[in-house]
């Protein structure tokens, strides 16, 4: 048992304990169920606080894994698979991110879910174990295992208490990352049997992957990676899930779920196989141009606000990559703090999406109009929070983006990764989507909240922020100005690991020049 | 980096960042509390931030005046990421200081003039709950505008330079479910909305000029930058050059130059105090500041002066021959803002620096105290127009809808029922009814003009003569404009004191109360001496001596009595030509233009503003949006979303399902496949049970599960 008293193995299952709290209560005690799902969710949030700055157990400046839980699990026929959990510096933001994020988005739905609370908080607990594990596990098997996991609750969170066309949306959710997943189960039982271990870290530093055999294996990874984040063109999944998903369902897909895919590259595809990585950055990079744009004009020309802000994610998501495949401390630290940037921010816009949706029943942006002068609180948090999105220096996003814009322009300069690749043409049209961020965000912001009242905002006898959607949201924005205006503990927290990712590719890139 | 201990002087330095502090102060408490404040509680606290950034900064030319060398006061670390290292540090010295003197000077006593001019426009608006809000963007405006002039380091400017933006976007829309005219419309918020994309347009030219900046010479921060410089200057010439020309689109952007100056005639849909404190005396200096700021870069690319001087000169001639075709008060004072900035960016993109700097200085003094006696004017009529009309709600509502999509032609047309009152042609003989804002509107125009001893005519004068010896296609741009600028002044103050009323509201129109005339009297002090702190004589030239500790040795062109002569008479000369076709004969109620005949086509081009707006619309506007509609809808959603996943891959799976089921079916091994079909049906039949619907057995079936690994795992 005492792989389970391990921190970290704590941090992940201890929603398991609400599950198990919930099982024993009636399904029509609504409260009590909500209550049981916060608390468990909260507690979990601190336990992570804990293990991470109290426990005396984490040291930031160290930038290997830490918290090591390493247990010997299945041997096979010679397969090597254990139960392996730890943290370093690209992940304990992610985790932090994941157990923050989850009990905000259980808060958002106190009002908004009415049917089968019980099931709904289930899958939620469940669904939180699933993401911490993806972030945590250094066994690839085991990784696997979390992967898939997350599918399962998010698909009947969709399916279930979704808009009108929720099961086509959760299936082609399901689907869709299945496809590539199948893919990734090949390239990790290749690597399983040819290495002797599942174990990432004992895999890397094996490092004698041959180049051409990098080259398949990368692909493999990328193609599940590529459809969860979704890099341009694998997104057609995302605005169906995000406009069908309940609220919380929205916020934690946005907020978390997608970052496995940014993350999956990080902590897989650029260790593993460098070689591959770098032989594939100009092409990685050259799309994640394409969808920052792409995104950011196809939101432009939306109606319905959560497929705007869906198609955001796209470009938000291209600037996260671009950041991640310039290969240099600014790219990758900048791409690290956009995904938290981009949880915090698009997370936030899905939960005031959903406060505005359980009074109107309607995401039409047209009908809206005038209403700041109606609900002045909810319009000012909305204005911060669109603000931050769009990368507003003082808030979160301009950190982010500003640090992966100046790496992916040092990346193009001689001896960078993009530098035969019309390495300034690149980092110059993915600065264009700072324009066009601009256009899609004041567009939604404008025919939402300024302007004459709009057909709903007239008939409508519409409430201002209620202190429980206070409470959800303060959180964020403490984060919004925070990380905006002093990130720099942040980036403490991740850069001696960065530092480590990126020794092999200085050496790479040494070699090409 | 503190001085000397001994000296007490020096510590002040570290008082530096309460110009931020005390603004984001007054803001906070009436964001919070400004409800229970009340008008006047929110106006003191507004103010009262503003004015103790103003001794602060005092407080900073009284210690620099005993440290020239000035102090770098770093408030804590930004980011650290490999090279990259960014502080929040304040920077004292000369030019900032100067900065810092012109903002929380002006912008202090633009908040008290405020106080009294929002207590009549949310009246006249009829929504006086807004009062406070007014005042929290007017005290972050002070915040942003601080950090912008004080920061050590480009990105920290940057922060400043965006920020200012935002205040831009929420002053200009302040009304932003109404028009200019008081109706419920879509275009002052439209207006704001266009400034923030255009100032972002230019921002983009702000951040690749950073890239470059940070990837050549390793820094932002400007000591390091400027020392790094004349190395890559030797290396890689043509990187000096790029960095200045994309800082130059950021100019064009804040300080409203040619391409991106469109944004800056709508902002004044904007209350006027911010018309004056923004988008006139502060914020689109910006651009000057930088280029000054950025000096020993532009120093080193004969080029990039060359693009930046040409620019400045091109826009202040352009701007120039529009405001001469403008009818609304407020409008011929934005496109003289638009030129004069273009003086100011010619100047220092020449190296005139100190010229540019003097300009900058005595036109945020004339021009806030033009616009703030426009919005003198303009509530002088409104309540002319009240007490015509003896009716509560002077701004007339048409019915929901009608005033949202209405073009200028549409709004020349309802003119008849809607009284505009910034309308030059419902104006005249206002000299009477309102002596005080006459008197300081005049000497206002006067020193635009560049009538000697006047603050322009010195600071003008300085920037053509520095043109007349080194460019001499600047100079005749320039004077160009002189020229027009005297004559526009001339005729709107024709226009509008001079003459009979032509509206009854202009004949019943009322002086301000004191709290707008006192900061009126006081601008116009400014405006009339400001010109005596750089006169451009031996020994007189205590501005440039001032700037010459942040710039260096400076060479002061000894004064020129040709150039000084040609202006003055040039424009004299306008003002007598404004006299003998506004005055003469006075303007009658729906008279035309007399220009509008003897220039024909030309002033139809000055007065629809060269058709630029509706170029950019053909240009930009329409071609992204279509652009973005057809992305959207033919390529996202019916290529790739409906036909290539519904169509291609659903159907294409299910197809290669069939081919595969058909020949098994038909084939030998039927009872295989028979008994696969039923072991499907069976498992399904199952599986529907299992989907019973009831997430509980789901939510079991998990749970058995996960509790099967933990039990074998306990087990083994």
């Amino acid at each position: 048992m005492n792989f389970l008293l391990e921190p970290l193995s704590i941090v992940t299952f201890f929603p398991l304990l609400g599950v198990l709290v919930l099982l024993f209560l009636k399904p029509e005690q609504k409260n009590a169920l909500r209550w049981t799902a916060l608390l468990t969710s909260l507690v979990t949030f601190f336990i992570s606080l804990w293990a991470f700055f109290f426990s005396g157990l984490y040291n930031p400046a160290n930038g290997g894994l830490q918290l090591v839980a390493r247990y010997d699990w299945i041997n096979v026929a010679g397969w090597q698979i254990r139960y392996y959990l730890a943290a370093d510096g690209l992940s304990i933001l992610l985790i932090l991110l994941t157990t923050f994020i989850t009990p905000l988005a259980i808060l958002s739905t106190w009002t908004a879910v009415e049917e089968r609370v019980k099931d709904f908080m289930l899958f939620f607990l469940l669904l939180e174990v699933g993401m911490t594990g993806v972030f945590v596990a250094q066994d690839l098997f085991l990784f696997y295992i979390f992967w898939e996991f997350t599918l399962v609750p998010m698909y009947f969170l969709i399916g279930i208490w979704g808009g009108p066309r929720r099961l086509y949306a959760a299936v082609k959710f399901f689907l869709y990352t299945m496809a590539g997943s199948i893919l990734m189960l090949l390239a990790i039982l290749w690597l399983g049997i040819n290495g002797g271990t599942f174990s990432v870290p004992d895999l890397v530093a094996q490092g004698n992957i041959p180049a051409n055999a990098q080259t398949w294996l990368f692909l493999a990874f990328a193609a599940a990676f590529a459809i969860k984040v979704p890099m341009w063109p694998l997104h057609s999944w995302l605005p169906d899930a995000h406009v069908e998903a309940p609220t919380a369902g929205s916020v934690i897909l946005a907020g978390v779920l997608l970052k496995m895919g940014t993350y999956g590259f990080l902590r897989f595809n650029l260790p593993l196989f460098p070689q591959a990585a770098v032989q594939f950055a100009p092409l990685i990079g050259w799309l994640a141009v394409i969808g920052i744009l792409y995104g950011a004009a196809v939101s432009f020309a939306q109606k319905d606000v959560k497929k705007l802000v869906a198609y955001s994610s796209v470009s938000h998501l291209g600037f996260v990559m671009l950041g991640l495949f310039a290969l240099n401390a600014q790219g990758v630290a900048g791409a690290i703090l956009q995904m938290v940037n981009h949880g915090l921010s698009t997370g936030a816009l899905f939960l005031l999406v959903g406060m505005i949706y359980e009074q109107t029943h309607t995401r039409d942006i047209p009908v809206y109009g005038g209403l700041w002068k109606i609900t002045p609180i909810f319009g000012t948090v909305m204005l911060i929070v669109s603000l931050s999105s769009m990368g507003l220096p003082g808030l979160n996003g301009f950190v982010g983006e500003f640090t992966i814009l100046l790496g992916a322009f040092g990346a193009g300069m001689q001896g960078g990764v993009f530098a035969g690749a019309g390495g300034f043409w690149l980092a110059g049209l993915a600065a264009v989507g700072v324009i066009l961020a601009a256009i899609y965000i004041l567009y939604m912001f404008q025919k939402m909240f300024l302007g004459p009242a709009g057909e709903v905002t007239h008939h409508h006898e519409l409430k201002d922020l209620n202190w429980r959607e206070i409470v959800t949201l303060l959180p964020i924005l403490v984060f919004i100005f925070w990380i905006g205006l002093y990130p720099k503990p942040f980036f403490d927290l991740m850069m001696p690991a960065i530092e480590n990712l990126l020794v092999p590719f200085q050496t790479i890139l040494m070699a090409a020049h | 980096m503190l001085l000397s201990e001994a000296n007490p002087a020096a510590g002040l330095f570290v008082l530096v960042p309460w110009i931020v502090f005390a603004p984001v102060i007054g803001l906070l408490i009436n964001a919070f509390a400004g409800k229970r404040l009340g008008e006047r509680g929110v106006g003191w606290v507004a103010s009262l931030a503003s004015g103790a950034a103003f001794l602060v900064s005092a407080l900073q030319f009284y210690a620099l005046t005993l440290h020239p060398e000035g102090a770098q006061v770093k408030i804590a670390e930004w980011i650290r990421i490999g090279q990259l290292s960014l502080d929040w540090t304040f920077r004292v010295d000369s030019l900032s200081v100067t900065m810092m003197l012109v903002v929380s000077g002006v912008g202090t006593l633009i908040h008290i003039y405020a106080i009294g001019y929002m207590h009549e426009d949310v009246r006249f608006k009829h929504d006086p709950a807004r009062f406070p809000r007014f005042f929290v963007f007017l005290n972050l405006f002070i915040a942003a505008m601080m950090i912008l002039v004080s920061a050590d380091n480009y990105l920290m400017l940057f922060v400043g330079w965006e920020g200012v933006g935002l205040c831009s976007f929420l002053l200009i829309g302040f009304w932003y479910d109404l028009d200019t005219l008081g109706r419920s419309s879509w275009a002052n918020s439209n207006a704001a909305k266009k400034a923030f994309i255009t100032n972002r347009v230019g921002d983009f030219g702000f951040l690749i000029a950073g890239f470059l900046i940070f990837w050549y010479m390793g820094s932002f921060a400007f000591s390091e930058v400027f020392a790094a410089a004349p190395e890559v200057a030797k290396t890689h010439p043509w990187v000096i050059t790029a960095i200045t020309v994309f800082m130059l689109v950021g100019v064009a952007g804040k300080s409203a130059q040619i391409p991106l100056y469109v944004w800056l005639p709508d902002a004044m849909a904007g209350p006027t105090p911010v018309s004056a404190l923004i988008h006139a005396a502060t914020m689109v200096t910006a651009g000057v500041y930088l280029v000054t700021r950025s000096f020993p870069l532009f120093g080193l690319t004969h080029d990039g002066q060359y693009i930046v001087a040409t620019v400045g000169a091109v826009t202040a001639l352009f701007a120039a021959t529009i405001a001469v075709g403008q009818y609304d008060i407020k409008k011929v004072l934005a496109y003289s803002t638009i030129s004069q900035l273009g003086f100011m960016v010619a100047a220092v993109g020449m190296g005139a620096y100190v010229a540019g700097m003097f300009h900058l200085v005595t036109h945020a003094f004339f021009k806030a105290l033009l616009f703030l006696s426009a919005g003198s004017v303009i509530l002088g009529l409104e309540r002319g127009h009240h007490h015509g009309h003896h009716a509560p709600s002077s701004p007339v509502l048409p019915p929901q809808g009608a005033g949202n999509s209405l073009s200028h032609g549409e709004i020349d047309r309802v003119k008849e029922e809607v009284f505009d009152p910034g309308d030059i042609r419902n104006m005249g003989g206002l000299r009477a009814r309102m002596p005080v804002t006459f008197w300081v509107y005049l000497i206002g125009a006067l020193a635009l003009a560049g009538i000697f001893p006047l603050a322009g005519f010195w600071s003008k004068d300085e920037i053509l003569l520095d043109a007349f010896l080194h460019y001499p296609h600047v100079y005749w741009l320039l004077t160009l404009a002189a020229f027009l600028t005297a004559f526009y002044m001339g005729r709107q103050v024709w226009m509008v004191f001079f003459g009979k009323a032509r509206h009854e509201a202009a004949e019943h129109a009322q002086e301000s109360p004191s709290v707008i005339t006192i900061p009126l009297i006081i601008l116009a002090a400014l405006s009339a001496f400001g010109g005596f702190i750089n006169l451009p004589f031996k020994g007189f030239h205590q501005f440039g001596y001032w700037l010459e500790h942040t710039l260096g040795a400076i060479e002061f062109p000894p004064f020129n009595f040709m150039v000084a002569g040609v202006s003055t008479v040039l424009a004299l000369g306008a003002i007598a030509l404004s006299w003998f076709l506004y005055q003469r004969k006075p303007l009658e109620h729906g008279q035309t233009d007399p220009l509008a005949k003897p220039l024909g086509l030309v002033f139809v081009g000055m007065e629809q503003k060269w058709f630029i707006d509706e170029a950019y619309q053909f240009l930009f506007v329409q071609p992204y949006r279509a652009l973005a509609s057809w992305l959207a809808q033919k390529v996202d959603w019916d290529f790739w979303h409906e036909w290539f996943h519904d169509s291609v891959l659903v159907k294409g799976f299910v197809t290669l399902a069939r081919l595969l089921a058909d020949p098994v079916d038909l084939g030998f091994i039927d009872r295989v496949s028979y008994w696969l079909s039923d072991a499907i049906r069976a498992s399904a039949e199952t599986l529907r049970k299992l989907q019973n619907g009831f997430v509980r057995s789901y939510a079991l079936s998990v749970v058995l599960g996960v509790a099967a690994i933990l039990g074998y795992l306990l087990l083994k």
